[in-house]
């Protein structure tokens, strides 16, 4: 047996988490003792009691806001690796094309998100066309990455035996780009969230949404500031939730073999 | 390790083609895109049922040859044929050549039992009759047990004998080594000596092999083939008539003795040659 303090699980789920429990009671004394008024900054308990009596509300919001988001996170998956594949096609298609993904990659979204939103009629479809532009780009270029990082050797191997064009395909390049890929899709989850939420405030003042970051900005309007840090907690948790799948997606894939997932003395 | 198996015999043309030319290297060289002259006019016979092993300082030029006889690499002058014809016909005839790199070169997503079905895989050959040949050639490298494992779950050696086995999954006509053992220890590295001298015995196999190793060339070769550097080109030619199948007693002989004298003066002279000019 290994001391506790040196065990994976306690040190990737108890350690955080001991963290976490001590800030909030910090939080919740410190409040308490100084009297912080709630309109200022509430306590933790108010925040838990708001949550609690408008749960409906917010339960809502927050499925709209996700539903956006995995929209866009699929669409960036699709389409961001079809760009991959294209792109490694041939250098000349992805000469031409990628200083294209930069640019859309460095271009604020909250300067593109009203153009979006009003040439776009729908909102819905409005709104996950800005999420999915935040979250396409790190996945053509870490998709492009790895299926460019072959080992040269396997190719070479690949070659000897007389391998097709698609038998490479399937059984070198797209195994050899899996960990890339979804290093991206980590990445690519996180963003395809902060884009629907951002695309929603840029909306939302328009009285055009019903995500969390609706009801972000009407609690504000409202002066309802536990309600603002109860959404502003689900949209957390959506993303820890997001991110902690992609995790979990990714250990199924490359678990068995990959050496960012087997650990150091497995 | 690589275990006897009368089952696998060589086909008979083989032996019929004897001492028929397998690869022919004529006047062929190699520069490289970036203009480094890795390989001067080459002439080259390699004969059918020869174990042929090129020797020589590191960088001169032995694994571009070994590409070259692959056809990984395309000659900047010169041609070779394979079994008189142009390499597009090697498979169309039936024949096929397998490569041992100098890494293990595995897929590391793959099991060992798939890596080293990746060519038969690749030709489409049945299930069954793949799973056959892959048990078999395991065995051959005493992997029988390690079928399951991912190449992360090997040692250094076991993976090149994983290697060597998708290698010989193929039947290959001609087997093509680029220092498989390099990186073995002696002791296991003279026990797969031994098999290898054997397999290749039994099959009629005909190998170009590289080292660094005199002992080894010795141990295994029909022929050595010793190289010099800047531009790599063959310098001396030194037969090893001795009978085969060697074994652990053509080792401690004092033929293999004087063998390795021979070679080592021959590297030498080669070595001041080069010094000189
Ligand atoms: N792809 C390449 N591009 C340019 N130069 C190369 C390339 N591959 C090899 N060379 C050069 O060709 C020469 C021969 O290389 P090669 O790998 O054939 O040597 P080697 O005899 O196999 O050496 P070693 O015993 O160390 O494996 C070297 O000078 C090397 O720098
Ligand atoms: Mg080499």
């Amino acid at each position: 047996m290994r001391p506790l303090a040196q065990s994976e699980t306690f040190m990737t789920v108890a350690a955080p988490l001991t963290v976490g429990v001590l800030a909030v009671a910090l939080w919740e004394i410190a409040c308490r003792s100084f009297n912080v008024p709630i309109f200022l900054f509430p306590k933790p308990s108010d925040i838990a009691a708001t949550l609690a009596s408008d749960w409906p509300t917010l339960l809502a919001a927050l499925g709209m806001t996700l539903r956006i988001a995995l929209q866009a996170f699929f669409a960036a998956i699709v389409i961001g690796t079809l760009i991959a594949f294209l792109f490694v096609q041939s250098r000349a298609i992805e000469m031409s094309f990628f200083p294209y993904a930069v640019l859309l990659q460095v271009t604020p979204i909250v300067a593109i998100a009203p153009l979006i939103i009003i040439l776009v009629k729908n909102t819905q479809v409005a709104l996950t066309v800005c999420a999915t532009v935040v979250a396409l780009f790190p996945i053509i270029s870490n998709t492009t990455l790895g299926l460019r990082s072959v080992d040269p050797g396997l190719v070479n191997l690949f070659r000897m035996s007389r391998a097709g064009r698609m038998q490479t395909l399937w059984r070198l390049r797209i195994p050899s780009a899996l960990p890339y890929f979804f290093g991206g899709l980590r990445i690519s989850s996180g963003l395809a969230l902060i884009g629907a939420v951002v695309a929603e405030f840029v909306a939302g003042t328009g009285g055009r949404s019903a995500g969390l970051a609706y009801e972000i900005l009407q609690s504000g309007f409202q002066l309802d500031i536990p309600r603002m840090f109860a959404a502003l907690f689900l949209i957390t948790l959506a993303g820890v939730g997001l991110f902690t799948i992609m995790v979990g997606l990714s250990k199924l894939a490359l678990g068995a073999w990959h050496e960012s997932e087997v650990g150091a003395d497995a | 390790m690589l275990a006897p198996n009368t089952a696998l015999s060589a086909k008979a043309d083989k032996q019929a083609g004897a001492g028929a030319p397998v690869v022919e290297i004529l006047s062929a060289d190699k520069v490289f895109p970036d203009g480094t002259r890795a390989l001067a006019t080459i002439d080259l016979t390699v004969a059918s049922n020869e174990f042929l092993t090129l020797i020589g300082p590191s960088g001169c030029g032995k694994s571009t040859l070994l590409k070259l006889i692959a056809n990984l690499l395309e000659p900047t002058e010169g041609r070779i044929l394979w079994w008189s014809g142009g390499f597009d016909k090697v498979g169309a005839r039936g024949r096929s050549i397998a490569f041992v790199f100098q890494d293990p070169t595995l897929m590391p997503w793959a099991r060992v039992e798939a890596n080293v079905r990746l060519p038969l895989d690749l030709a489409r050959m049945s299930a069954a009759q793949s799973r056959r040949r892959v048990a078999d050639a395991l065995s051959r490298v005493g992997l029988e047990g390690f079928a399951r494992h991912y190449p992360r779950q090997l040692s250094g050696g076991m993976k090149m004998r994983v290697s060597i086995a998708r290698s010989l999954v193929v039947e290959p006509n001609l087997l093509l080594m680029d220092e498989p053992f390099g990186a073995l220890d002696e002791f296991t590295r003279n026990r797969l000596d031994a098999d290898l001298v054997r397999l290749w015995w039994e099959r009629k196999l005909t190998t170009v092999f590289v080292t660094h190793s005199i002992y080894e060339a010795v141990f295994l070769s029909t022929r050595v083939i010793i190289m010099g550097a800047q531009p790599g080109r063959i310098c001396k030619v030194m037969a090893i008539d001795e009978p085969h199948p060697r074994d652990e007693s053509f080792r401690n002989s004092p033929r293999f003795a004087e063998h390795c004298r021979a070679l080592s003066a021959l590297l030498t002279e080669v070595s001041v040659e080069q010094m000189r000019s």
